[in-house]
């Protein structure tokens, strides 16, 4: 089953009148349990196309649907609301709300949701584990290193439960191995929970790991395929 | 979880946060002092004034107050003086004759106000015993009169000597007396030094033609928040066909009035300490947004309502302004309670500089749950108005926008 579905995607920023062309016509249909990548040279329109995909923008032309609704209409507070409920994030850096502890943090999205206490501590507890960071718990963010930040992002969004995570160049800012550790754990994520997993990358050994990859430039989808590894 | 986290955000950078509240503190604690010694010597001059003469209310023939002759004198009902003493609040009230009548001696004449009073009663608000510098005080029964200083000097009178009064009574009787001076009495205000004659309730009476009548009855009230009500009482009891009630505000307009004046200067001195404070908190209100855009970002994107964050936001400014208000007032209150028991006195040249214009020369202050609640409000109020500009950049914030650009 098809979890984003977009259709005739166009972007089109204009900035001082200058129009720039960011997306032009981008069909794209991902379905439950992916793994992801969407590459690309620099300013291909990866972080514009996760960004209408995730509903934080509006495409100029084109259709979006996630988990069969149209996002496209929705005013600004229910795209919140559903983001919530049905979408995690995870950012290239700055993920983390500085003056919450890491538990805090995972626990976040799930107490936006409402969730209760037992259940929020019970789904943080298990994502430390997961993540190998239960000993960094009560830390605040800053005590932490760049790869445990982005790890506690990852549970942040997981804990939740999204129906798909976006993930914008997330390791962008990682050296090799904290790299490796990250999406190990996503990987780890996408088969032990079934969670669906789009990311943008240009780094290639991120790109060697995507069991699917889709490859952007000036704005259209110029490859489309699956990994021979997966 | 809002709490905490607005509680937290204030930490987040501490200085910054620190001098907000100082500013804060500091600006309460100066509006608390200024507002505290100028309402407390506002206190003083109306509560000087009650106790120097008018009293804090007064009872009147209706009518009296706007045309203040002895046709408009009033029965003297020892009933209602007794009943009006009993109510609560009321200490004591003070019958008294008020009239003018040439004062002569020898070849000179002057105007002087003549005061009928009872001295027992009339001691207890005015204190007048004390302003005796010869002779002997009144007691009931005596026939002889007080002078004050001025007058006496005026018609070159001792103790002992006649003094002539002449003038119109009630109902356009004739009033003429002779008077021995039994005492001399120095008054700290020219107008009433130079022109007091002081005599029995019943001598007044008899010399004015207007037996068993009053032109006004003073009350003297235990605290100046009790007058309001002793008036709404007695406005209730008495016929207000045949009588008036009057608090202080209706008896001394003049001084009323000029305290207003004086009061608007000290607002105004108020209003620029908060605008220069106000600067101060919009400056710390505008970088705490300003550096959070892109928290503010991530926090949309990841699914937290604007209204939620505002709320934050908005406690974080609370927050701090109610720290600030606090403290200030904390620090503030122990002073402002030790001074309003001990007022400070000054002496030397200073204070006989200030004494000559008719003011003590002392510095008192005034405890008013009033002066408290205004600066707590002042300062929040002005948060409430600063704190927009936060919630409207929340409120307008696009999150790709704000993380792009930081
Ligand atoms: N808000 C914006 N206003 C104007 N132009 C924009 C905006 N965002 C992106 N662009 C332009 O759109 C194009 C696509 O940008 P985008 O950020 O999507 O590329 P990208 O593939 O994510 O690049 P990178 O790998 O550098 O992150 C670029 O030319 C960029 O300059
Ligand atoms: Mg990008």
């Amino acid at each position: 089953m098809n979890i984003i579905e977009a259709k005739g995607i166009e972007k089109v920023y204009d900035e001082d009148k200058v129009p720039v062309h960011a997306l032009n016509g981008i069909d794209l249909n991902i379905t439950e349990g992916e793994f992801t990548a969407i590459v690309g040279p620099s300013g291909c329109g990866k972080t514009t196309l996760l960004n209408i995909l995730g509903g934080l923008d509006h495409p100029s032309k084109g259709i979006v649907h996630l988990a069969n609704t149209d996002i496209t209409s929705m005013s600004d507070s229910h795209l919140i609301d559903f983001r919530l409920q049905n979408i995690g994030f995870v950012f290239q850096a700055y993920n983390l709300i500085p003056v919450l502890t890491v538990r805090e943090n995972i626990e976040f999205i799930m107490l936006l949701q409402k969730a209760d206490k037992v259940e929020r501590h019970l789904r943080s507890s298990e994502m430390l584990e997961q993540m190998g960071i239960a000993d960094k718990a009560s830390k605040r963010p800053s005590e932490l290193s760049g790869g445990q930040q982005q790890r506690v992002a990852v549970a942040r969004a997981l804990a939740s439960k999204p129906k798909f995570i976006l993930a914008d160049e997330p390791t962008a800012n990682l050296d090799s191995k904290s790299t490796a550790q990250l999406l190990d754990i996503m990987a780890e994520m996408n088969r032990k929970e079934q969670t669906t997993f789009v990311f943008s990358t240009h780094d290639q050994r991120v790109i060697d790991r995507a069991r699917r990859i889709v490859r952007l430039d000036d704005g259209i989808v110029v490859d489309d395929h699956v990994a021979e590894h997966a | 979880m809002i709490v905490k986290l607005a509680w937290r955000n204030i930490w987040r950078n501490r200085r910054r946060s620190f001098i907000t509240v100082t500013s804060i503190s500091f600006a309460v604690i100066l509006a608390l002092f200024m507002r505290s010694m100028q309402l407390g010597s506002y206190e003083r001059m109306i509560d000087n004034a009650a106790r120097f003469y008018t009293g804090y209310a007064q009872i009147h023939a209706n009518g009296y107050w706007d045309d203040q002759t002895l046709d408009n004198s009033m029965e003297f009902d020892s009933t209602l003086m007794s009943e009006v003493d009993g109510m609560k609040g009321v200490e004591i009230t003070v019958p008294r004759v008020e009239s003018f009548a040439l004062a002569s001696y020898g070849s000179k004449t002057k105007g002087a106000a003549v005061l009928g009073i009872d001295p027992l009663r009339e001691e207890q608000l005015t204190r007048v015993k004390s302003k005796l510098i010869s002779g002997k005080f009144l007691e009931d029964g005596d026939k002889g009169v007080l002078i004050s200083e001025g007058l006496a000097s005026y018609l070159k009178m001792g103790i002992g000597d006649s003094l002539v009064l002449l003038g119109q009574g009630f109902q356009a009787m004739t009033a003429a007396g002779l008077y021995e001076i039994q005492g001399i009495l120095k008054f700290p205000i020219p107008a009433q030094n130079d022109q007091t004659v002081l005599m029995n309730l019943s001598g007044a009476q008899f010399l004015f033609s207007m037996e068993d009548r009053i032109t006004s009855l003073a009350l003297v009230i235990e605290s100046s928040d009790d007058v309001d009500p002793v008036v709404t009482d007695l406005e209730q009891r008495l016929d207000t066909a045949a009588f008036e009630v009057l608090g202080w505000r209706e008896l001394m307009p003049e001084l009323i009035e000029s305290i207003e004046i004086d009061n608007v200067s000290g607002r105004i001195m108020l209003f620029f300490l908060y605008l220069v404070i106000g600067f101060g908190m919009f400056g710390t209100f505008l970088m705490m947004t300003q550096e959070r855009k892109y928290e503010f970002g991530v926090l949309i994107s990841i699914g937290m309502k604007r209204r939620l964050m505002q709320w934050v936001v908005f406690l974080e400014m609370a927050l701090m302004s109610g720290i600030g208000v606090l403290t200030g007032v904390a620090v503030a209150l122990p002073f402002l309670i030790y001074f309003y028991r001990n007022p400070v006195y000054l002496s030397g040249e200073s204070a006989e500089a200030i004494e000559k214009f008719g003011v003590e020369a002392a510095y008192f202050f005034s405890l008013d749950a009033e002066i408290f609640i205004n600066q707590a409000w002042a300062i929040l109020i002005m948060a409430l108005i600063l704190g927009f500009y936060p919630l409207l950049v929340i409120f307008k914030l696009k999150p790709v926008k704000a993380m792009r650009e930081s």
